[in-house]
Order: structure tokens, then C-alpha cells, then sequence
């Protein structure tokens, strides 16, 4: 278990027009960590890609409640916890796999796909009818102070 | 998200401006379906100049702009990519399937 620096924890309903707030919201907190350009571009993506799913996926006929939280850890590492209590996933494998989708055809499929390679580490817990988990980390390179 | 189309010499060329995300996209993927038809374009250009940020919502308007244009037997091209879609694109393979600049 890694020691916990900081956290922000936000409550937002499953609007569309919230998925920009969020990873808005989640470069604000991850600016602590002196990341580049790319970092903070690399940080953005995954969030998108995670409220997306929640927003979608989770609550395809619904507003629901979504969590996310931010942790900064040891390490200089940030950790992306992102719930919702919506439909949940049935099959997580199928789930991930790059290119599948049950989003119609606005959706690439790609969502997991690119969590998984913008973040050091993802998660995905869920329950059918419960809702899902996304747990992402990603490690901030130390830059050399002037 | 605006859009702004403009069609000259069989090029229908689309100028994005803002953040293409699920939110943003919406009503995209149908204004591009329109414009092809209207046009049925040898060449169809996607303008990212404008474009401030992108998720995956950009990758499925990019493979269907692909796959009309490869029904008319025509191309697609990525102009003025920065590097945070730039970095998307890639991960889903787009780069194999059409110019990105």
C-alpha cells in the first residue's frame, strides 16, 4: 500500500458536457506533480476515456452519480479512481479488448485500449447492475529543478 | 464542436475547431456522412487545426471518414495534427490507414 499525499474526491452527474470538466479537473490536480505537456496530455486522455464509459455505458438510459477521485502518492505517482453505480460490465476481458464496443457506431472501441496505454496501470472492477470501478496510476518523471 | 466544410477540385475538405470528445462529436459523424454524399469527394481532408483536444470520440469520426471515402474509391487526410491527438491516433494504428500531418 503506498502512502497517500493528497486526494480530491468530485461528485458530478452523468452529463456529456461534464467529461471536459473532469479531466480539466484531473490536469488541475496532476499540475502539483511539474508534469510536461505530453504527461498532462497523456492524463486528459485517459479521464476522457474513463467518464466517457461511465457516461455512456454506465448509465446508457439514465442520469447517474459519478465519483472520481484523485490521489497523489508516493513516488510521485497519481492514482485515477473514476465510479459509477450504473448497468456494470458483464464480460471485462470482451470489455477491454481493443475495438469492441456496445456503443453504436459513434464509439471506436478503443476507450480501454487507450487507458491502458496512456496510464502505467488500469483496473476495471464491476458488477452486473452494481456498477463499475476504473482504477488508473501513472507515474509523473521528476524533471530537474532550475 | 464546430464544423465548417468547404468542397473545391473533388476535395471535401472539414475544418474542426474545439475539443472532439463524446460531448463535442455529437452530430459530427452525421454532418460528415452528409457532406460526402452531397460532394462524393476524390479526397477528403480533415482539418485539426483547430482542434484542442481528442479521446476516441476522434478515432471513430476518422474510420468512418475512411471507410465512406474508401467505398468512393478516394483517400482521407489528417491535416495540422497536434501532438495530443497525434498520440491517440497512433495508439488505435489510424496512422497505417491515412495520412496524419
Amino acid at each position: 500500500m503506498q502512502r497517500m499525499e493528497n486526494y480530491v474526491t468530485l461528485e458530478f452527474l452523468s452529463r456529456s458536457s461534464n467529461e471536459g470538466f473532469a479531466r480539466v479537473a484531473a490536469a488541475g490536480f496532476a499540475a502539483q506533480l511539474d508534469p510536461t505537456l505530453d504527461e498532462l496530455g497523456d492524463i486528459k486522455t485517459a479521464v476522457s476515456e474513463a467518464v466517457t464509459n461511465a457516461i455512456v455505458h454506465g448509465y446508457p438510459d439514465q442520469l447517474g452519480k459519478i465519483v472520481m477521485k484523485l490521489k497523489l502518492l508516493e513516488n510521485n505517482t497519481l492514482e485515477i479512481t473514476v465510479r459509477d453505480w450504473g448497468k456494470g460490465i458483464e464480460d471485462i476481458q470482451q470489455a477491454r479488448q481493443p475495438l469492441f464496443t456496445t456503443g453504436g457506431e459513434e464509439r471506436s472501441g478503443m476507450g480501454f485500449t487507450i487507458m491502458e496505454s496512456f496510464m502505467d496501470r488500469l483496473t476495471v472492477k464491476s458488477t452486473p447492475g452494481r456498477g463499475t470501478t476504473v482504477t488508473m496510476r501513472r507515474r509523473i518523471s521528476a524533471r530537474i529543478k532550475r | 464542436m464546430e464544423v465548417t466544410a468547404t468542397y473545391r477540385d473533388r476535395i471535401l475538405e472539414l475544418h474542426l475547431k474545439g475539443e472532439l470528445d463524446h460531448h463535442g462529436a455529437r452530430g459530427l459523424l452525421t454532418k460528415l456522412e452528409r457532406e460526402i454524399e452531397a460532394t462524393l469527394p476524390a479526397e477528403l481532408v480533415l482539418d485539426f487545426s483547430g482542434v484542442t483536444f481528442m479521446d476516441s470520440a476522434g478515432i471513430a469520426v476518422a474510420l468512418r471518414g475512411w471507410q465512406r471515402m474508401r467505398e468512393l474509391g478516394g483517400c482521407v487526410k489528417l491535416y495540422h495534427v497536434a501532438p495530443q491527438p497525434k498520440k491517440v491516433l497512433e495508439a488505435a494504428g489510424v496512422g497505417r490507414m491515412m495520412t496524419v500531418q
